[in-house]
């Protein structure tokens, strides 16, 4: 490659918008309508919606019980601006009992088009790889990471897998992030999970996603803790070929 | 102490000083959010007319959280300066608006070290927009360390070149991409991706390099945690300036992994280094309205008077640059463009009705409501304002911290409309390097060679 002499050959080193160009001082019309593209989408992916039916007949197939959840949050609006009402169940919730397992979670959080797309490939990969048994599914709408607190505990479960919508960016709007908590009980901290971002085509693969997980989740076994406390050290050669 | 107000036959009570504060501010989500808020326009009005009535002086003794309890309230009051409060002694908060609006720049500029950061806040809470722009506007404050940032008809910008991996050529192109749109007066700061201290002071090489290489009279910063900054200077590494994000309660700020002594030590550590030509300021602070309740550390007390206060720990440091992050924090602190347009410019009043080189963030995240119009709309009242610095972004888009912020073209534009000018000696070197010459070529005295592009 040439020593680059022109300013739009800057975009050959970086993801960033640079080498855009001016129209007098303003960014040129096409540079201008990308973005608003990138933004339209990602707007768009905030206010979209969980198929819960199409999830249910997705996560069915891996033989696990599937259950139903709402956060207590009313509407998207509410979630917005109601972090703490997205932490907790929807009064009058029940859910069986399964002491020990492993229970999971497929929450839409900020943006449920990345779990549609990714959280029953995640699942049917993670779920065979446990070392502990595997508890029942629990799709919640309007979820905050923390509602898998509240759901691990009604459930017993020794950990919980929470497969969330990520914030969308301008780049990426199906990003899938998984959060464990070991022990999950109402009031444990961001510092006491570990997690798993930018699961997507692109980003983190689903087969190295959930090889993750569940080396993660051994050795939060073994220590009897998730978060700061458990650094990631997976060898890298422990992640399957591509 | 409770204060009392009657509207239309209602009469209102406001516990103490921190509630009647609160009701008195304009709603936003945050304050909801930690049910502080007025439950009514009513209240809130009847809120602001109490505390238009409250002679200033009522803040040197009422606080808002305990001088025992907080070491920014024992900070605040033990600096206070009784001989540049004078002029306003007398005044209630509604008179000293009045006062404000009236006043020549040079006595409104002369006043930082009498006041507290509640009566700026307080005070800010009875104001229109417009109020806001006009009486920043006459605040004149003016940092130096390789070039002089502040001075009237200027507006600087900070190059924020950030990569998603920390790659060095990824931030490299970002840096000259900004050069070459005018961008870097204020300072080049790169977030990093990581804050483990190799990856740290890779990036402290890569900056300091450019600019050494192409003699750019400004300086640089890569916005570690301060006690990375700490680590790498010990290191040797070519540190100008120490970043960190601050907030305006003892346990915000715990939150942060600081406290006054640590900034103070990181200052002493910065100035041994002797790095700066034309002035000694070292440090680099943000802020932003909700940090404090996002922390759990906000103390009933409403995040516009606690943001105000973290101006308090910004200025006992001399910094070079202050800015309020104001969109980043989130949809549940700032909901919408209404709300972050007007925090933005209450950031801006009362930083540099402090005596700070305020610069502001324009900025948002995915999931509020709000987009480039409100960006450039809060742009523009800033610029008028007489803000001292904004960020300047490729495209607007950060690709490391996934928000929007302005663009290096948002900076001209404002540059241009309002007939501000960079900082001088950035603005020579400009001119000398052939900058803005070509819209298609790079000038031969920045090839991308020079500096490990090929």
């Amino acid at each position: 490659m040439t020593a680059p002499s022109l300013w739009r050959d800057l975009r050959r080193f970086t993801e960033a918008r640079v080498g855009l160009g001016r129209a007098g001082t303003a960014q040129p019309t096409a540079a201008h309508l990308d973005f608003q593209e990138s933004h339209a989408r990602a707007r768009d992916a905030v206010w979209s919606v969980l198929d819960v039916p199409a999830m249910e007949a997705a996560l069915v197939a891996l033989g696990l019980p599937v259950l139903r959840v709402r956060s207590a949050v009313p509407d998207r609006r509410a979630y917005l601006l109601r972090p703490d009402l997205g932490r907790r169940l929807a009064a009058g919730t029940t859910l069986p009992r399964a002491p020990g397992s492993v229970a999971f979670v497929v929450a839409d959080g900020l943006c449920a088009i990345g779990v549609q797309r990714h959280a029953p490939s995640v699942l049917e990969r993670l779920a065979p790889a446990l070392a502990l048994p595997p508890g029942p599914i629990v799709i919640a709408e309007q979820a905050r990471v923390a509602l898998g607190d509240e759901i691990g505990e009604a459930i017993g479960a020794a950990a919980v897998v929470v497969l969330i919508g990520e914030r969308p960016g301008l780049s990426a709007t199906d990003s899938l992030g998984l959060y464990l908590t070991w022990a999950p009980r109402r009031g444990r901290t961001d510092a006491e999970r570990n997690c798993i971002s930018n699961v997507r085509p692109g980003g983190l693969s689903y087969e190295d996603a959930a090889a993750k997980a569940a080396w993660l989740l051994r050795a939060a076994q073994g220590l009897g803790a998730t978060g700061v406390a458990l650094k990631d050290e997976m060898p890298a050669t422990a992640l399957p070929a591509p | 102490m409770p204060f009392a107000q009657t509207i239309g036959g209602t009469r209102y009570v406001f516990d103490d000083l921190k509630t009647l504060l609160a009701r008195a501010t304009p709603l936003r989500s945050g304050d909801v959010l930690a049910g502080i808020a007025a439950s009514s326009a009513a209240e809130r009005i009847a809120a602001q007319r109490a505390l238009a009535d409250l002679p200033l002086v009522h803040f040197l003794t009422g606080t808002v959280i305990a001088y025992e309890a907080d070491e920014v309230t024992r900070l605040i009051l033990d600096r206070h300066d009784a001989a540049a409060f004078a002029p306003v002694r007398s005044l209630t908060v509604g008179g000293f608006r009045d006062w404000l609006l009236a006043a020549e720049p040079a006595a409104v500029t002369a006043l930082a070290p009498g006041l507290t950061p509640e009566m700026v806040a307080a005070v800010s809470k009875i104001m229109r927009v417009s109020d806001l722009i006009q009486v920043a506007a006459k605040c004149r404050v003016v940092t130096r360390f390789r070039n002089t940032i502040g001075l009237p008809g200027t507006l600087s910008i900070r190059l924020q070149p950030n990569h998603p991996t920390d790659d060095p050529r990824g931030v490299t192109a970002s840096v000259l991409d900004g050069l070459l749109l005018g961008a870097g007066d204020a300072v080049i700061g790169v977030n990093p991706a990581t804050d483990n201290i190799d990856a740290v002071m890779r990036l402290l090489d890569l900056l300091d390099t450019v600019r050494d290489r192409f003699a750019i009279p400004t300086q640089s910063c890569v916005l570690s945690h301060v006690t990375t900054t700490m680590l790498a200077m010990e290191r040797g590494a070519p540190v100008d300036l120490v970043f960190q994000s601050i907030g305006g309660t003892e346990a915000t700020n715990a939150a942060f992994g600081v406290s006054l002594s640590l900034l103070r030590e990181a200052r002493d550590q910065a100035l041994s280094l002797k790095r700066g030509t034309l002035g000694s300021n070292v440090m680099y602070f943000e802020t932003g309205q909700g940090s404090a309740l996002s922390a759990e550390a906000h103390h009933g007390v409403d995040q516009q008077t606690l943001e105000a206060r973290a101006y308090a720990v910004a200025r006992e440091f001399s910094p070079l640059l202050v800015n309020s992050v104001v969109g980043f924090i989130g949809p549940e602190y700032l909901f919408d463009g209404k709300q972050i347009l007007r925090a933005g410019l209450e950031d801006h009043f009362c930083g540099k009705l402090l005596g700070l080189p305020m610069g502001v963030d324009v900025c948002y995240t995915n999931h509020a409501e709000a987009d480039q119009d409100d960006m450039d709309t809060l742009l523009t009242c800033l610029a008028v304002a007489g803000v001292t610095y904004v960020m300047g972004v490729p495209g607007a888009d950060d690709v490391m911290l996934a928000y929007q912020s302005t663009s290096f073209h948002d900076g001209l534009t404002a540059r241009a409309m309002l007939g501000r000018r960079a900082a001088p000696e950035f603005e020579e070197w400009l001119a000398r390097m052939d900058i803005g010459m070509d819209a298609e070529r790079i000038p031969a005295r920045l090839s991308p060679a020079l500096i490990g592009l090929a």
